[in-house]
């Protein structure tokens, strides 16, 4: 497991260490700083061996984030948490800068020793953190006794995103359709690759904990419906997209997913992102670059030698989802509020960005 | 003011002044004077002098307060052990606190203060948590009795706490159980016999039901527990397959990853004509594809994985090689990666698209990836035969850039093509031929001056191209010397006329004046084919030369199966099993996959052997620097500091460490060193060894008469994979005295000389007793066999299969590895013989889940025969019955190591086959046991 975890600036002066395994030493600190921050040639890897001792580390603007270990630790795992730690520290101050760092260091190790235990990653979800690791540490001298269980509760439940007893006056969602396109075009405007790769990022302010179910435009979901009704299938024949592949936020029941292909949850409270998905197929790509070789003479071709010359890169936003995704509906049930379905506000925007969308030349 | 202030340097007296800050009245003082030590103690600086008066602030109301006197606490405990004491009462005080994040906080950091007076104290308040009303407190516990195991493992056992961490698998909580299973997981990883994880399908059905419901933390500690597991059948490995992959769907790579090591595992029992198996393989494509979408980081941990998947299983992605072409910013390592796959992946069907995108690369700015690319190419035409003639096309292309590297590159892959297409290509050596003057790297200057000697007939000035290179033939690499070398005595032998003076001149800077020894040998070896006998020379030097293999990077299969029960972790980014990086007990156990097992063939008679068990005796060649060379590092060899980083190929790290001293300064040890060729006459060795062998004689008529049972000689390392060392062998037992009977021959042209082995650390700690002794050195074409005594004093360590022996062989010209499986029997000890009441006592005393039964078959000899001839390898027979027409042998053996087994063989007169039945308290045994009577009773 995760022997230890520091922080470094742009110099490699470290801003927070906290070793949980007693391998790690303190020269841990410097070997890393030594052999990679001030390495004069650029990163080659981002897990490092030094005597013996892994290092994994990612940057964040001048931030150096590493983790050390001496042990064969699931290494995916490591920079999942290493990211989510980033999510974490950027949820409670802010951008990840070595002023926060050090004005929040006292916070920082508070977090650290509440999502890593021995090395271990344990409930990392702002949410449920933010409810008993807060600024003000006499908090918790006025908890009641059932606040404090809930706490507990949340954090290790079953559904520790969301708290209960949340309420609104007005219960409202937003739905965020982003999708980024890429394409490698050949010089000659032949598709080379293209996919979409969208995110669908959800805010939600609904008491209670309502139990939503997603819909869109799945192939798969449409023509298992379709068989039915001719009907229908020839209304939303073409509009249906194949997704090649999708990942879904912990809240989602994953079983459910597989077994139905429904996506059903509780969601967090606030802004999460709900699932990513990518597709390849009937892709709209929204502008071509098509590079142009200048005839010089009537015999005679000006090609320039063109070592290293980067491909032309594009960047745009459209209002529409280039995958050809739909929302069809988003249903909320929350069977102990008096609230429906209806009296949801629901906002729904498609967002298309260019991804890496380059034509080479 | 903000909190960074604490991290500005301060003046001399900052301790006395923080002592008396920290002793203030006003809390919000001592809350600041607390902050500034922590700080202090993050960059680095020692404040452990204010222990006591840091601790004095342990006693607070303020939370926040306390978790920092707690962090000054695991830090410096340790370093004052005797004030740390009087943190004690705090801490079971808190334990007791009504409000459960505060038991846990005391807990949770009880444990990290690793002081044995401190560990005393928390095994009541540990036991209390363990059983606490609340989960909070239920998780943080869990963790805790691995930290404390961590620090006395001795006492978590008496203290019963690993019983009730097994109860907690069957927690209402699932994070409680995740937890939980991490704990067990680490215990029982350092614990390799110890039957804590004791994963049976109950429990399982409980693990797969957490799944769904813990943290995705939790998911992956749940995951990576199921992947030790063995299901006992392929229906039992398909329902657990089936409840896994929902995860392929989750958001974290890490979950998905963890599922996919399940399931890649678990396949491996399958039938693949099962309609399930394709249905699997074509669900684990789009999640793997989708890992490529994740944070750099994160491509780089999956595309080391996905490498190995790709071997292992290379039909999943075949048809996705378009999501591995790579994107201008990538980093550089996800580039090198993707590069890689996309050439593992390229096929006859794909290869257009491949060339056409390698070629883009080969104009990129990153030397090494335009190196990595360019050489691709040349993997191409090697791979794939179709494409050869367009992957030279687009080499010349790339040739006619005339940028250096990009030269250099492919003349070296060219070289490569010449020798996989031979009389195909060379109408491209006069383009070759302009580019000399270019070549400035070693490699590209030795693989060019290849082409010339091979192909001299074919040009016309091939004397001047050598001889160009002869002028500064002192100031060349040994490398070039010694190809310059051989292409010129090559011309030589084409084009005798005109070259004499040239050939005379290259054996004489050779031979003369140089002080090389390799080269010198060379020379020495060329001059006297060349001056005796130059039909000979003619053979050898022009020899046909065998086709290289096509794809020469693979992962050895051993290893490879034993990564792909790593994916995700450590192990598979660098490729490498974790003995190779890991120190001490932990992860040395060699992992491997599930034998496949139909249920349908289950219920048919034992005596199918295991599929898994490889079959006969054939020796792995490992061609890449595996698992040894990390091992054989791992023995006696510190840390080695400071070591390479782990760049751009993390495969080769392994190499760079050993061929950088590290083996050769151990085989060369104390220990190992061969003597000298010329110190040791060698009427003088053989007196000594027939000295030897006349004791032995003596002694044999006292014991048995005929030794343990000898199998042939077996072909152990081909000549070609060892630079023209052949190596064969055998096992024998004689008289108490294990050997290993090798023959050397030299199929290479030069002299071999200063022969050394080394075993890796193995089952039953088999090491060689004495240095390998080759008293001359060895000419080609000569043969010499040797007996070497063995021992079983060495280093222990399980292997997988158990018998297996991996072997270093070191000579002049390099080091060699292969590993080999040892017949069982040459550890059957003499004094094996069980008493009758001793072997009814222990038969009943082993438990019944221990026996395995065999069928021996074909066996023509009867009771008698059988018993003598197993006599003779030291199978004692202890009884013999005869219940209802069949006779009974009650037989016992004894391992070098203690091991008693016991056997029941069952002969039916009439009936060739016997049933055995074998008892041992380590089963796992019982398989090589009987092969060994296979073996002895069969020849």
């Amino acid at each position: 497991m995760i022997g230890g975890l520091f922080i470094y600036n742009h110099k490699g002066e470290v801003l927070i260490s906290r070793v949980y395994r007693d391998d790690i030493g303190r020269n841990a600190v410097d070997a890393f700083r030594v052999n990679v921050i001030h390495a004069r040639q650029q990163v080659r890897s981002p897990v490092t061996n030094i005597a013996r001792t892994s290092f994994f580390h990612v940057k964040r603007s001048n931030i150096w984030l590493a983790a050390v270990t001496k042990q064969n630790v699931n290494a995916a795992m490591v920079f999942e948490f290493l990211y989510k730690m980033c999510d974490v520290m950027a949820a409670y101050f802010g951008k990840i800068s070595e002023e926060n760092i050090k004005n929040n260091f006292v916070l920082i190790y508070e977090l650290l020793d509440e999502i890593l235990d021995f090395g271990y990653p344990q409930n990392s979800e702002t949410g449920a953190l933010k409810t008993f690791i807060t600024q003000q540490g006499i908090k918790s001298q006025h908890q009641t006794k059932e606040e404090q269980s809930q706490i507990t509760s949340q954090v290790t439940g079953q559904i520790g995103w969301r708290r209960e007893g949340i309420k609104y006056r007005r219960n409202e969602l937003f739905l965020d359709v982003l999708e980024s396109v890429n394409l490698l075009m050949s010089p000659q405007g032949q598709v080379l690759s293209a996919h979409v790769s969208g995110r669908v990022v959800m805010k939600s302010y609904l008491s209670g904990m309502p139990e939503c179910k997603f819909g869109m435009n799945d192939k798969i979901v449409i023509e298992k419906q379709g068989k039915g009704t001719a009907d229908e299938t020839s209304k939303s024949g073409k509009q249906s997209i194949a997704i090649d592949d999708c990942t879904f936020h912990q809240c989602v029941r994953l079983s459910k997913f597989d077994s139905e292909r429904s996506i059903s949850f509780i969601p967090p409270d606030g802004e999460f992102e709900l699932m990513r998905y990518r597709t390849t197929k009937d892709i709209i790509l929204p502008f071509r670059v098509i590079p142009l070789v200048r005839e010089v003479g009537r015999t005679k071709l000006e090609v320039k030698k063109k070592w290293a010359r980067p491909p032309i890169s594009m960047n745009f936003e459209v209002p529409f989802a280039p995958s050809g995704l739909k929302v069809r509906y988003l249903k909320v049930f929350e069977p102990k509020l008096n609230y429906s379905d209806h009296d949801v506000i629901k906002w729904v925007r498609y967002i298309g960005r260019s991804g890496i969308y380059e034509t080479r030349c | 003011m903000t909190d960074s202030k604490y991290f500005t340097t301060t003046k001399k007296g900052e301790i006395f002044e923080l002592k008396a800050e920290l002793n203030s009245d006003k809390k919000e003082k001592k809350k600041e004077a607390v902050k500034k030590v922590i700080a202090s103690m993050t960059v680095g600086k020692d404040v452990s002098a204010l222990f006591p008066d840091v601790v004095n602030c342990m006693q607070t109301d303020n939370l926040e307060l306390k978790k920092l006197v707690y962090l000054y606490l695991m830090n410096y405990a340790k370093s004052q052990p005797d004030m740390a004491i009087m943190a004690v009462n705090t801490f079971v005080k808190d334990c007791e606190d009504p409000n459960p994040l505060i038991r846990a906080l005391a807990v949770r950091t009880m444990g990290c203060i690793r002081v044995d007076k401190i560990t005393e104290y928390l095994c009541e308040p540990l036991r209390k948590c363990l059983k606490d009303e609340d989960p909070y407190v239920r998780k943080t516990a869990a963790v805790c009795v691995a930290k404390l195991h961590d620090i006395n493992a001795q006492l978590v056992e008496d203290q019963g706490f690993l019983d009730t961490l097994k109860d907690l698998i069957s927690d209402s909580n699932p994070m409680v159980v995740a937890n939980a299973v991490a704990a067990l997981s680490e215990i029982a990883e350092s614990h390799p016999s110890s039957n804590l994880l004791d994963l049976n399908p109950q429990s399982i059905n409980k693990l797969l039901t957490a799944l769904n419901e813990c943290t995705e933390w939790g998911q992956i500690f749940i995951l990576d527990c199921l992947a030790n597991y063995t299901p006992k059948d392929d229906r039992e490995a398909q329902s657990i397959c089936e409840r896994v992959t929902p995860r392929l769907s989750h958001a974290n790579s890490a979950v998905v990853l963890s599922a996919v090591k399940v399931l890649m595992k678990f396949m491996e029992m399958l039938s693949k004509d099962l309609d399930y198996y394709g249905t699997l393989l074509k669900k684990l494509a789009p999640p793997l594809v989708t890992l490529l979408s994740a944070e750099p980081e994160l491509q780089y941990v999956a595309l080391r994985n996905i490498n190995l998947i790709v071997q292992k299983r290379p039909e999943i992605l075949k048809h996705e090689m378009k999501v591995f072409f790579v994107k201008y910013n990538d980093p550089i390592y996800v580039k090198l990666e993707k590069l890689d796959i996309m050439i593992r992946l390229a096929s006859q069907a794909n290869i257009a698209q491949v060339l056409a995108e390698l070629k883009e690369y080969a104009t990129e700015v990153d030397v090494d990836f335009v190196r990595k690319a360019v050489r691709a190419i040349g993997r191409c035409a090697i791979k794939v035969e179709q494409s050869a003639e367009r992957c030279v096309s687009t080499l010349l292309d790339l040739i006619q850039t005339k940028v250096n590297y990009v030269v250099q590159e492919a003349i070296v892959v060219i070289k490569d093509i010449f020798r996989k297409y031979p009389n195909k290509y060379e109408s491209v050596i006069a383009t070759l031929c302009e580019n000399l003057d270019s070549l400035d790297e070693p490699e590209a200057r030795a693989a060019m001056i290849w082409i010339v000697g091979e192909y001299a007939e074919r040009i016309d000035n091939a004397d001047e191209l050598l001889e160009s290179f002869l002028e500064g033939f002192h100031d060349e690499s040994t490398q070039v010397q010694l190809q310059l070398l051989t292409a010129i005595v090559k011309l030589f032998l084409k084009k005798p006329t005109e070259t004499q003076e040239l050939v005379q001149q290259v054996l004489s800077l050779a031979t003369q004046d140089s002080d090389n020894p390799d080269l010198r040998d060379r020379g020495y070896i060329y001059w006297r084919l060349l001056s005796t006998d130059p039909v000979a020379a003619k053979e050898v030097v022009l020899a046909e030369k065998p086709l290289i293999s096509e794809e020469t990077d693979l992962i050895e299969p051993t290893l490879l199966d034993e990564l792909i029960c790593y994916i995700g972790t450590l192990a598979s980014v660098y490729h490498k099993p974790p003995s190779a990086f890991v120190e001490g007990g932990r992860g040395v156990v060699h992992k491997s996959l599930p034998p496949r097992t139909a249920s349908s063939e289950s219920t048919e008679s034992p005596e199918t052997a295991p599929a898994g068990a490889p079959s006969g005796e054939q020796p792995d060649v490992i061609p890449t620097q595996g698992d040894l060379l990390g091992d054989l590092l791992n023995l006696d060899l510190g840390p080695p500091v400071g070591g390479p980083p782990l760049a751009t190929s993390s495969v080769q790290m392994g190499a760079v460490d050993l061929l950088g001293g590290g083996l050769d300064s151990l085989i060369g040890g104390p220990n190992f060193v061969a003597p000298p060729a010329a110190a040791v006459p060698p009427n003088l060795g053989t007196s000594m060894g027939s000295g030897l062998s006349d004791l032995f004689d003596l002694t044999s008529g006292v014991g048995t008469l005929s030794g343990s049972y000898v199998a042939p000689k077996a072909v152990w390392l081909p000549a070609m994979k060892a630079k023209g060392l052949e190596i064969s062998g055998t096992f024998t037992r004689q008289v108490g005295s294990i050997s290993m009977d090798l023959q050397l021959t030299n199929k290479a042209l030069q002299v071999m000389t200063d022969f050394a082995i080394q075993f890796n650390r193995n089952s039953f700690g088999l090491a060689p007793a004495a240095p390998l002794q080759v008293h001359a050195p060895l000419s080609p074409n000569q043969t010499v066999e040797i007996s070497l005594p063995l021992n079983t004093v060495g280093s222990v360590m399980k292997m997988e299969p158990l018998n297996n022996l991996q072997v270093a062989v070191k000579n002049n010209i390099d080091v060699f590895y292969f590993s080999t499986l040892y017949p069982l029997h040459i550890l059957f000890v003499e004094d094996g013989k069980m008493d009758r009441q001793m072997f009814l006592a222990t038969w009943k005393d082993i438990p019944n889940e221990n026996e395995a039964q065999f069928q021996i078959r074909d066996c023509p000899l009867n009771a008698e025969a059988v018993s003598s001839r197993l006599q003779s390898s030291n199978i004692f027979t202890v009884a013999k019955r005869n219940v209802e027409g069949q006779d009974m042998l009650y037989q016992s053996l004894k391992l070098t190591n203690g091991i008693w087994v016991l056997a029941e063989l069952r002969i039916q007169p009439g009936n060739p086959s016997f049933t055995l039945s074998l008892k041992c308290r380590a089963p796992e045994v019982s398989q090589h046991v009987y092969q060994a009577y296979e073996t002895i009773l069969k020849n």
